[in-house]
């Protein structure tokens, strides 16, 4: 029977089509939604409160699930100890033979730094206080490489809070809900962290590409690397604390330089999460984006100058100073933007010299310009309005 | 007329959907013995091609982005990425219906292959274009092999349900 002669034949095309039309739809949607999301700035509110509520959905149904493989892999750690006890107690012994040595020269090294310290008026890092959670979710593909941990907003988590396992760092806290937290881990490809090389002290970027060795990227200087060197994190930007170990390097297949990742040398089940708060969460972004008012320059009001250059300037900006129930002055921001850095000065011999006519200057005898010249840069130096000093991290 | 009986959704569209989605969830346990970890393949990528194969359907790219959708708030990677790389692989198999329909298994293999290398693909330059940097190869090289021999479970579902419906043999 032919497609002509099919009676249901017909029905195709009219499915079909709608099928087609429904697609085009799914599409729209989907890019509509890729297009809006706005996970890469990994902020709070960028997280969304759809995000937040699968997480607080699936963290309880990923520790569930989670339970027997958690249960199994201690059996197999008991039977591993239970049967390699004696080498490793063999290998323990040689450990601690060179870490005993080692911890002589970090004593001494701790007594000597402390006392740098105090002679340099150093302030020391504060202790950062850490929550412990387990990992109970995980996802290792070569687009997202992110872990649910179960500790959030309850216990203090932020998003930007630095994540390490027992062996070294693991990634940040990207989105935080009642009772999880999304942590980024080193390996995706969104990640990004500054690092240094121990021995060169030299740095880079950890360059996360959603494989198990991240890439150093922007490395820079002469020979800053070497396979095997340490790297531990810079601290550089404020967003994790300075000397968390990050892992070893290693040149890649492909000729670039990589990290063996600290964090691997065991599974990643309980992490430490730090409650580090950045930068940018303790400063005052607020003070800190306020247009400052330009420091004084050397100009005639704000370097001791002969008072014959400084005059001229001091009688254009009492020409041009508003009365003081003009509207210009109502403001101080205003203000001290119209008559610029001469209005700031401390109103004193200086000032009271500022609005003088130049019909007075004029008049006024060689004597007096003696005078007003030693007195000028006094007031002028001392400037009324300071700006006001950006608000600093804690020192880290 | 039992022969156009249409498909009843819940059977091939909503009883696979959640298989997928368990077996996403059940392979996103944290579990590592030996230094190895569980790979973590694109389940519902099965879903995109065996559906496509099986009839053309006003529902199955709704059900296509709902699971999209589901991955990436499980996975946590861009919201819509695997809604529209899996949407892709879905048009890709789709298109090909009519060449498709009737091969042996060997070629539909082939083909699913092509369908997950093309949705991996546009996922690469999605995510490319979104990070400013490209992601490994090698790691997307794993994940696509993980996924390519679950052809099996896409064959088992077109056997069941492709003669269902006589309108679209």
């Amino acid at each position: 029977m032919s497609l002509r002669d099919n009676p249901l034949g017909e029905l195709k095309v009219p499915l079909t089509w709608a099928a087609a039309i429904a697609l085009i739809v799914a599409v729209v949607a989907a890019t509509a939604i890729l297009l809006s999301d706005r996970r890469e700035t990994f902020k709070a509110e960028a997280y969304g409160a759809t995000r937040r509520a699968s997480d607080t959905v699936l963290a309880p149904v990923g520790d569930v699930l989670a339970t027997p493989s958690r249960w199994a892999g201690a059996a197999v750690d008991a039977v591993r100890d239970y049967f390699g006890a004696a080498s490793e107690n063999h290998e323990l012994k040689a450990e601690l033979k060179e870490m005993r040595q080692w911890r002589d020269v970090a004593i001494a090294l701790k007594d000597e730094n402390a006392r740098y310290r105090t002679l340099l008026g150093l302030k020391t890092d504060p202790p950062i206080p850490m929550v412990a959670a387990r990992i109970v979710t995980d996802s290792r593909g070569p687009f997202s490489d992110t872990r649910l941990a179960n500790a959030g907003r309850e216990r203090g988590v932020k998003v930007g809070n630095p994540v390490m396992s027992e062996n070294g760092l693991v990634g940040r806290v990207i989105g935080v809900t009642d009772g999880a937290s999304r942590v980024l881990l080193l390996t995706d490809i969104a990640s990004r962290m500054p690092i240094m090389i121990v021995r060169t002290n030299a740095r880079a970027i950890l360059t996360g590409d959603g494989g198990p060795n991240p890439r150093l990227d922007y490395l820079r200087g002469r020979d800053p690397i070497r396979e095997g060197d340490r790297l531990l994190t810079s601290g550089d930007g404020g967003v994790v604390p300075r000397g968390l170990p990050v892992g070893t390097a290693v040149r890649g297949l492909d000729g670039r330089w990589r990290a063996v990742l600290a964090s691997d040398r065991a599974p990643i089940d309980f992490v430490r999460i730090l409650l580090f708060e950045d930068f940018t969460q303790v400063a005052n972004l607020k003070a800190l984006n306020e247009p400052s008012v330009p420091p004084p320059t050397g100009g005639p009001g704000t370097t001791p100058v002969r008072a014959e250059s400084a005059e001229p300037s001091k009688a254009a900006s009492g020409a041009k100073a508003p009365s003081p129930g003009s509207p210009a002055s109502s403001s101080p921001a205003s203000s001290s933007a119209a008559s610029g850095p001469t209005a700031l000065a401390k109103p004193g011999p200086s000032s009271s010299a500022a609005t003088k006519t130049s019909s007075e200057k004029a008049a006024a005898d060689k004597k007096a310009d003696a005078k007003a010249t030693s007195a000028a840069p006094e007031g002028a130096t001392k400037p009324k309005v300071k700006p006001k000093p950006p608000a600093m991290a804690a020192p880290n | 007329m039992s022969g156009a009986r249409p498909l009843e959704p819940w059977r091939w569209l909503g009883v696979p959907m959640v298989q997928a989605i368990v077996a996403t969830i059940a392979f996103g346990i944290p579990l590592r013995a030996f230094s190895l970890q569980l790979p973590e393949p694109i389940f519902p990528m099965v879903l995109a091609f065996a559906w496509a194969v099986i009839r053309p359907s006003i529902l199955a790219p709704f059900a296509i982005l709902v699971m999209g959708l589901f991955l990436d708030f499980f996975w946590g990677g861009p919201l819509g990425l695997w809604a529209l790389c899996l949407l892709i692989g879905y048009g890709g198999a789709l298109a090909g219906r009519s060449m498709m329909a009737g091969q042996s298994w060997i070629i539909l293999c082939v083909w699913y292959a092509l369908v997950t290398a093309t949705a991996m693909v546009a996922g690469y330059l999605f995510v490319m274009l979104d990070t400013r940097s490209t992601p490994g190869v090698v790691a997307m090289a794993w994940q696509f092999l993980a996924t390519i021999i679950l052809y099996p479970f896409a064959q088992r579902l077109i056997d069941l349900f492709e003669d269902a419906d006589v309108r679209f043999r």
